[in-house]
């Protein structure tokens, strides 16, 4: 059925037409309305036989879906930023027992300088917690990737995170289509749980494993989280069968077969991207885009192939390895070596800050001119990173940075001046 | 694409025009993408709305800096925030207000703009009279589609009736109703093509 | 009446075995179809307290349930010995998530049981007193105020004996741990430090608190089973011994873990809704020294010179148990006589 819906609200219906058997929910900004959809789903008796579980943490969160999910409970949870790291331990314990929870990930930025706004820090910096994460582009998608990612996780037995950029899409209203029901049931089989805590047949999960033989049960994890690899295109292609789009998968490509100029991207950024690419087109510019649907297990090979062929790829990305600089980037270039494409990094977008066309528009212009050169900050305000660095030089106790630049930037309430 | 920027503070239901201004775009079988200024701001603090309505999917997600519409739900707003930042010069403003442009000291905003574009209405007053509340915004949006005619009124009446029910729904349809007979006739889009047409 | 009652400490004592009484009130351990929950074979160190009591803790647990349970445990020595790859100790469906998260590990099977209409499996949390009171607090919390339906056991050896002894918030004051090192004015744990877990429980106002020693296993296994006839969540806190963290000899165990009882260091009590509703007396109270000089932790109250001082506040601290929970009929109770008798 086809609505005008708040994103938050059509993942929560989806989630609920998938059936979970428990939910844990713990608030935070700006997940909340996904659990609060859910929460009301349930308590109307929507959704059942379904236990919500309001819980005291997000450790709590992720513990109580390893419970479940282990009891054989189709287990959903969702939550953001420091929610995310706050579970951190649990995500990788989820993965190493090999539990098919899906969680969705409203994204935002972490602390400190505490920032509600939206980013990719917190997800990306659980890449290599074992779960397999997806990146939507938009609220359609996010439904559509939610239904598929019950299906690749309980395939595989693996936990997956489904990324939808926080407020840009949680927030946004707008058109999706959703499934009904029946298709669901029809594309998503009942869980049937690899591993089973069962009075009838006693089973130890989570024994102790020493080095005889942890480092075979670490190569096993990285040989079924790059199973993935063929799962989720297959699953993506059974969900266009059954739903008619195409939604999901590895990558997408937008424009690129030709392009000497490929900008790489996860997210709701995507979007701004190829509106940005088509106006380019038209001035005769050589570039297109290829979006990043599963950046775990990362598609070294298909990335690859995606952009060999382009002259220069352009990799924008929402969250900073700080020592370093970009992260999908350092992928991007693994899959690159040996070639003679040049790779940009841009990083943009970070803790809220709107990544405009204009912005875009010239960054694309300096990659093309080759004049980026390192790790690129858009928009960044080199003004008041110098006066915080000239204060630095003079005064030992130059005080906090972040406070010290809202009073730069006339921010009022910032402290005292 | 039609870009709307919608500003207010935390508690007027600013969010909530977005997002109903999208419904009646949306009923019309038009694509539309309404979204906060995201933040934290608690009752009282500015707060702004988006709504982008297109006849073709939507696929930016930056905010709308360069409005075709303006709509200040605050007329105390006016002199804090710069609610006109980006305005097309083409663009609409329709303020909750009872007073005029002049009396608002706009004056000069008349001049860059053009005034069959701008508007004020006693939203907040039609509000109290139909709703018994002072919430002005089935009033103001019922204001906007007959200044802008980018939705109509009667897509508005539906969209209100979507998200509401019974009595407060019939009551918000019965502001925006007359709010929209409060446009001067020879305000907005009607009139424009009216003129074209001549 | 006058008639006299012959005692049969057989019978009266709830001395493990127990095979004079009718089978229906005989410990479960000596029962040929007990359910050997943790099997033998596990790394346990001789004398280990932990292993004891989690065995007759689980063993009665699967006898109340006719075997119809599912075990989630807490990162510590339980989980340690009984799971060396590849073996596992454990003849009931048992999972080790993390140190923390047991409680709620336990809450998400217990959710999982109830969404498929599961009313008869029954789940059981277990942890050392680091899983529990410090970095399991939380989700323990947690999985109380929500009324669960999880029994959780803590398994008290009063500090973090599998990375090495160090000081938990259950160690009591005075005592050596490789953190609370016996140097200083006031060697050992600080005071004025640590909680009561089951204080605390209580405060859930959950329907079943208990706490319990190894001392009195058939007591333990009447708490378990009591427990399990009870909806919603519930807590048993055992004081189990640690040969190694006491420094105790491993024949010793169960002769220290009564000490501690019969001192009143260790108050054992049953509770119900926020209220106490029973007490174990002392039967024959004892100076809280004869405690202390059992164990090696407590030695620098003794050597190289007697902490006169620092005695007497643990023996205050076990006179405040004795007055608080009632451990001693008034009638028999003299602070004063005790604190002659026990400053010899």
């Amino acid at each position: 059925m086809l609505e005008q819906i708040e994103g938050s609200q059509a993942v929560a219906r989806t989630v609920a037409m998938c059936r979970p058997e428990v939910i844990c929910a713990y608030p935070i900004s700006p997940q909340t309305h996904i659990v609060e959809g859910l929460s009301r789903l349930v308590k109307a008796g929507e959704l059942r036989p379904c236990e919500f579980v309001n819980v005291e943490s997000e450790y709590a969160a992720m513990s109580v879906a390893i419970g479940a999910s282990a009891t054989g409970a189709r287990s959903y949870t969702a939550t953001a930023s420091q929610g995310l790291l706050y579970m951190a331990e649990a995500l990788y314990n989820a993965s190493g027992l090999g539990l098919p929870i899906v969680m969705t990930v409203a994204n935002r930025a972490l602390g400190a300088p505490i920032n509600i706004w939206n980013d990719h820090s917190d997800s990306m910096s659980q890449r290599d917690s074992g779960w397999i994460q997806l990146y939507v582009e938009s609220n359609q998608e996010a439904v559509d990737v939610h239904l598929q990612a019950f299906r690749i996780a309980e395939t595989l037995s693996l936990p997956v995170m489904v990324c939808m950029d926080g407020f840009i899409l949680t927030h946004a209203v707008e058109r999706v289509e959703l499934p009904e029901p029946e298709q669901v049931d029809a594309f998503l089989p009942p869980y049937e749980p690899r591993q089973l805590l069962d009075p009838a047949e006693p089973m130890t999960i989570g024994a102790m494993v020493g080095p005889e033989a942890y480092t075979e049960v670490r190569y096993l994890a990285h040989y079924k989280q790059m199973q993935a690899l063929d799962v989720i295109p297959e699953v993506a292609a059974a969900f266009e069968q059954r739903f008619g789009r195409s939604s999901g998968g590895l990558l997408r490509s937008y424009r690129s077969d030709d392009a000497e100029t490929i900008v790489v991207a996860l997210g709701s950024v995507l979007g701004t991207i190829e509106d940005v690419i088509d106006e380019l087109r038209d001035q005769g510019v050589s570039i297109g885009a290829l979006g990043i649907r599963t950046f775990r297990p990362w598609p070294s090979e298909e990335v690859r192939s995606a952009l060999e062929h382009a002259k220069r790829v352009i990799v924008v990305e929402k969250a900073l390895s700080i020592g370093i600089g970009g992260i999908v980037s350092q992928n991007v270039h693994g899959a690159l070596e040996g070639t003679a494409v040049t790779i940009h990094t841009a990083i943009a977008g970070l803790g809220g800050r709107p990544i405009t066309k204009s912005s875009l528009r010239r960054l694309f212009a300096d990659g093309i001119a080759g004049e980026l050169t390192g790790t690129t900050f858009v928009d960044l305000d080199h003004s008041l990173v110098d006066g915080e660095s000239e204060r630095m030089m003079q005064t030992r106790r130059s005080g906090p940075h972040a406070e010290n630049m809202l009073r730069d930037v006339g921010i009022v309430g910032a402290g005292p001046v | 694409m039609f870009e709307t920027r919608i500003h207010g503070r935390g508690g007027q239901g600013v969010v909530t025009s977005a997002e109903l201004l999208s419904v009646a775009a949306f009923r019309e079988d038009r694509h539309a993408q309404a979204f906060p200024s995201f933040g934290s701001e608690r009752t009282g603090a500015p707060v702004i709305s988006f709504c982008r309505i297109d006849d073709r999917t939507i696929r930016t997600r930056e905010p709308i800096s360069l409005p075709d519409a303006v709509i200040i739900v605050d007329p105390t707003l006016l002199h804090h925030v710069d609610v006109f930042s980006g305005l097309r010069a083409d663009g609409y403003v329709l303020i909750n207000s009872t007073r005029s442009f002049a009396e608002l000291q706009l004056g000069e905003l008349c001049d860059g703009f053009r005034p069959e574009r701008l508007c004020t209405i006693p939203a907040t007053e039609l509000a109290r009279e139909h709703l018994g509340r002072p919430l002005p915004n089935a009033a103001m949006l019922g204001a906007f589609a007959q200044l802008t005619g980018v939705v109509t009124v009667e897509s508005v009446a539906a969209a209100i009736r979507q998200r509401f029910s019974g009595e407060v729904a019939e009551a918000n349809v019965r502001a925006a109703q007359a709010a929209a007979g409060l446009v001067p006739p020879s305000s907005g889009k009607a009139a424009q093509e009216e003129a074209i047409n001549a | 009446m006058t008639a006299t009652r012959l005692k049969y400490f057989q019978t009266g004592s709830f001395a493990a075995g127990n095979r004079l009484v009718n089978p229906e009130s005989r410990s479960v351990q000596s029962g040929a179809e007990r359910a050997n929950a943790i099997t033998c074979g596990h790394r346990a160190c001789q004398g280990c307290g932990e292993a004891l009591g989690a065995r007759y803790a689980l063993d009665a647990a699967m006898r109340a349930t006719g075997g119809d349970l599912i075990a989630a445990n807490a990162t510590g020595c339980l989980e340690v010995f009984s799971t060396p790859y590849p073996e596992s100790s454990w003849q009931l469906p048992w999972i080790h998530s993390l140190f923390g998260n047991a409680a709620a590990v336990s809450t998400g099977i217990a959710a999982a049981l109830r969404a498929k209409g599961n009313t008869h499996t029954r789940v059981v949390g277990q942890g050392g007193d680091g899983g529990t009171v410090d970095i399991g607090f939380a989700c323990l919390s947690g999985m109380f105020e929500r009324d669960d339906d999880v029994l959780f056991i803590c398994y008290d050896n009063e500090a973090y004996m599998n990375t090495g002894v160090q000081r938990s918030g259950a160690t009591p004051p005075a005592a050596f741990t490789t953190t609370t090192q016996a140097v200083g004015e006031e060697p050992g744990a600080p005071w004025g430090q640590g909680k009561s877990a089951p204080l605390i429980a209580l405060a859930h106002e959950i329907p079943y608190v208990a706490t319990a020693t190894i001392a009195d296993l058939r007591d333990l296994e009447a708490k378990v089973q009591r427990a399990m006839s009870i909806r919603g969540a519930r807590y048993i806190h055992v004081l189990v011994t640690c040969p190694l963290g006491w420094g105790t000899p491993s024949s010793d165990s169960l002769r220290v873990a009564r000490l501690a009882v019969e001192t009143g260091i260790f108050p054992v009590w049953e509770g119900a809704y926020g209220d106490v509703t029973a007490v174990t007396k002392i039967r024959h109270r004892l100076p809280v020294e004869d405690y202390l000089q059992a164990q090696t932790r407590f030695r620098h109250l003794f050597k190289p010179r007697r902490r006169d001082a620092l005695i007497e506040r643990v023996q205050a601290r076990a006179d405040r148990n004795i007055r608080r929970f009632g451990l001693i009929d008034p009638v028999e109770y003299d602070p004063v006589a005790l604190h002659v008798e026990g400053g010899s």
